[in-house]
């Protein structure tokens, strides 16, 4: 079974296919990724020292995943000693018993939400969904993809697949009750706006996603654009926030080195227009009652892969999407998954490993454009390529892939045989030189003249030339 | 004094470009650089690396440490091959746990030069007298961009060249959509990068794309040529060679 993955019609190049071809698709991203791109290169540009605060988020981050259990209970007692509360989930399913049974406790049956990867990592609403409570998305981009039952494509701008017009049109038809909008930046975030204060003021729960915790002192963080994340974190009596074990850092004066790392990184700005953190609960002030989920879901499992380990110091800054012209022509839901892009590439197969993330390490040429401006130094192809080797060495491989491969390191492990196939490719030359230009070809060669012309063998290969030519520098 | 260097071709170039290490001997001969060729060389082994077949990688590590043991200086005409000796190969002889593998590693990588980083950084040259009076655009393959960050030794060997107009690529940094075996494996994506590619080449209106790969060059002339764009792809050492003593490479 395994073996016949490599022909199954799932995985990356056939998601792919549709949304290469989709050109309001491409043309959004194009647009997207391109201006991102350049803010962020700006904004970094004017950071002189730029390379030593990679290297320290990265020391940062290290060391925290190498000593990630002392770090975790430290927070757990930091958090209490605040009068938080702290529960410990071992994979989704837990992490949702957990977040319904507080919710339920509470005797609510509505929660509004800060805009959270990890909750869509553990499909959260469509759980509560299934156990009689809504919940409600209030980033912009979230609620639009979740008014459109539709999946984000993007980590930071989840509806970047969506155009103005899509929108204006989606929220005539639901928030907007048939009142019709024009498509203007403003009119569009008033529809909302509208909308999402009534929820803001009559929500007793939020949930959201972590940033940053701090175990020194039991401090929360997130960062966001809108305030609408921080109407949640503030209005609502009871707080439940998740976080992925690896979110913890050791010291306050951490956020310094991540609050300038983050914001350059992911929007282009030197700082994002809203930072909340809080510690613990406050009387009359902000939530009554806080709860922090922590979650493995397979973390400790990437932790236990030397390589693959550093995904886990990812900050989720969306830098990688942006610069990737993988991502730039085929969007995210290509990667379905939550994480998409070429972080996604490592992370997923890791954290989630469906047959269909397994052909996600392949989905990129290597060209180094995800590490050159990741802020915590993720060496993004050096994982693309040890996954490729994990992949394959647990057998998900295509048979007659693995024999081409031992036959050519074959030929190529000694510089004679080498020569002497070279030899009869050239002797053969005139009818293979016809056969690449029209004849019918199977297999790879086929795919790849499908839209490149092939090469001619020339008369003599370089070691033929030198051969007879070469003796006169000195050998 | 004379310096030596040991030639590597990479086994693409032998097979199937062969004039580019004509070119490359030409140009190193004029600048008196003495070429010897290892003939047991081969592979560097980065299409079995990067597609997932490390362990059968380790074979021909060794093989190509072997075959260049007791070089001076190693110039190779290929920044991806280069990228993968200088990136790779000390860890890929340390899973052998023999140690005198290792050890010829890493006297060996540190001597690994690609063509154009040697030319500039070691011997300090940027005109070779080289000439060529058309209108060129230099795609910065990424191997060359990111991992050995010799954007500027190119550019600079370009504009040295008399006659030679350097014109801008748009997205030049942006990857062909080669990647080896993602050109097939993920044949349609491939495709959708290397139409872009091609337009962005064919508006910059060059006669000729240049390049310190030809693994992305006969990617890019695939399309070139297929599409009957009329736009020709050279290797560095190719322009190098042009207007030099000796006629026809």
């Amino acid at each position: 079974m395994k073996s016949e993955m490599a022909k199954a019609k799932t995985g990356f190049p056939f998601t792919s296919i549709e949304q290469i071809n989709n050109s309001q698709l491409r043309a959004n991203l194009k647009s997207a990724t391109s201006a991102i791109r350049e803010k962020r290169a700006k904004v970094v540009g004017e950071k002189q020292d730029w390379e030593e605060l990679r290297r320290t988020g990265e020391r940062i981050k290290d060391e925290v995943l190498s000593s990630l259990d002392e770090y975790l209970l430290q927070l757990e007692e930091s958090v209490t000693k605040v009068g938080g509360i702290v529960h410990w989930a071992a994979d989704s399913s837990e992490a949702n018993r957990i977040i319904l049974s507080l919710i339920q406790e509470h005797g609510e049956s509505e929660v509004i939400k800060v805009k959270s990867l990890t909750t869509d990592e553990l499909d959260l609403n469509e759980y509560l969904a299934n156990h009689g409570v809504s919940a409600f998305e209030t980033d912009l981009a979230e609620l639009i993809v979740q008014l459109a039952h539709d999946k984000p494509s993007h980590i930071l701008v989840p509806a970047i697949h969506k155009s103005r017009s899509e929108i204006k049109e989606l929220f005539e038809n639901t928030i907007s009750k048939g009142r019709v909008l024009g498509d203007g930046p403003a009119e569009l975030a008033e529809a909302s706006r509208l909308y999402l204060r009534q929820k803001f003021l009559s929500s007793k729960v939020a949930v959201s996603g972590v940033n940053f915790a701090v175990a020194e002192t039991g401090t929360v963080c997130i960062v966001e654009s809108e305030g609408n994340g921080r109407m949640c974190l503030t209005l609502p009596k009871v707080l439940i926030s998740v976080m992925g074990i690896e979110k913890v850092l050791p010291k306050l004066d951490d956020l310094a080195v991540f609050l300038e790392l983050l914001p350059r990184s992911s929007t282009g700005e030197r700082m994002n227009p809203y930072t909340s953190t809080w510690t613990g609960v406050h009387p009359g002030d902000g939530p009554e009652e806080f709860h922090l989920v922590i979650l493995d879901n397979r973390r400790s499992h990437v932790l236990a892969d030397p390589v693959g380990r550093q995904a886990l110091r990812c900050i989720r800054c969306s830098a990688c999407l942006n610069v990737c012209p993988v991502y730039e022509r085929s969007g995210g839901h290509a990667y379905g998954s939550v994480y998409p892009g070429p972080i996604g590439a490592i992370l997923s197969p890791q954290l989630f490993a469906t047959e269909a993330s397994l052909s996600l390490p392949w989905a990129s040429t290597l060209c180094g454009a995800c590490y050159e401006v990741c802020p915590v130094r993720i060496d993004i192809p050096r994982v693309l390529v040890h996954l490729r080797e994990k992949v394959i060495s647990e057998g998900y491989k295509s048979k007659s892939e693995e024999a081409s491969f031992r036959l050519i390191a074959l030929v190529l492990n000694a510089g004679r045989r080498f020569d002497l196939i070279q030899q009869v490719a050239t002797r053969l030359r005139r009818p293979l030189n016809r056969l690449f230009l029209a004849g019918s070809l199977p297999g790879v060669l086929g795919k790849w003249r499908a839209a490149r012309q092939i090469p001619e063998i020339p008369k003599e290969t370089f070691r033929m030339w030198w051969r007879a030519n070469g003796s006169d520098n000195g050998n | 004094m004379t310096r030596t260097v040991s030639l590597f071709v990479s086994c693409f170039n032998d097979m199937m470009f062969p004039k580019t290490a004509r070119a490359a001997v030409k140009v190193l001969n004029k600048l008196n650089v003495k070429v010897r060729f290892p003939d047991e060389q081969t592979c560097c082994g980065q299409i079995h690396f990067n597609t997932g077949y490390a362990p059968m990688a380790v074979s021909l590590v060794k093989h190509f440490v072997e075959s260049f043991r007791g070089s001076d200086e190693v110039v190779a005409l290929s920044a991806s091959c280069t990228a993968m000796v200088r990136e790779h190969y000390l860890e890929l002889a340390s899973r052998t746990h023999d140690n005198e593998l290792i050890s010829r590693t890493e006297e060996l990588v540190p001597k690994v030069f690609e063509f154009s980083e040697y030319l500039t950084g070691v011997l300090g040259v940027t005109d070779v007298g080289a000439y060529y009076p058309h209108k060129v655009s230099y795609h910065p393959t990424c191997h060359s961009l990111r991992s050995l960050h010799i954007y500027h030794s190119a550019v600079e060997l370009l504009g040295a060249v008399k006659g030679l107009e350097l014109v801008d690529l748009p997205y030049a940094e942006q990857c062909c959509g080669f990647g080896g075996t993602f050109s097939v494996k993920n044949s349609a994506m491939s495709t959708a990068m290397l139409a872009d590619k091609t337009a962005s080449i064919v508006n910059a209106r060059a006669e000729t794309v240049v390049a310190v790969d030809n693994s992305c060059l006969m990617h890019i002339s695939g399309a070139l040529r297929k599409n009957g764009t009329g736009v020709s792809v050279m290797h560095l050492a190719e322009v190098l060679a042009q207007g030099m003593d000796g006629g026809e490479i």
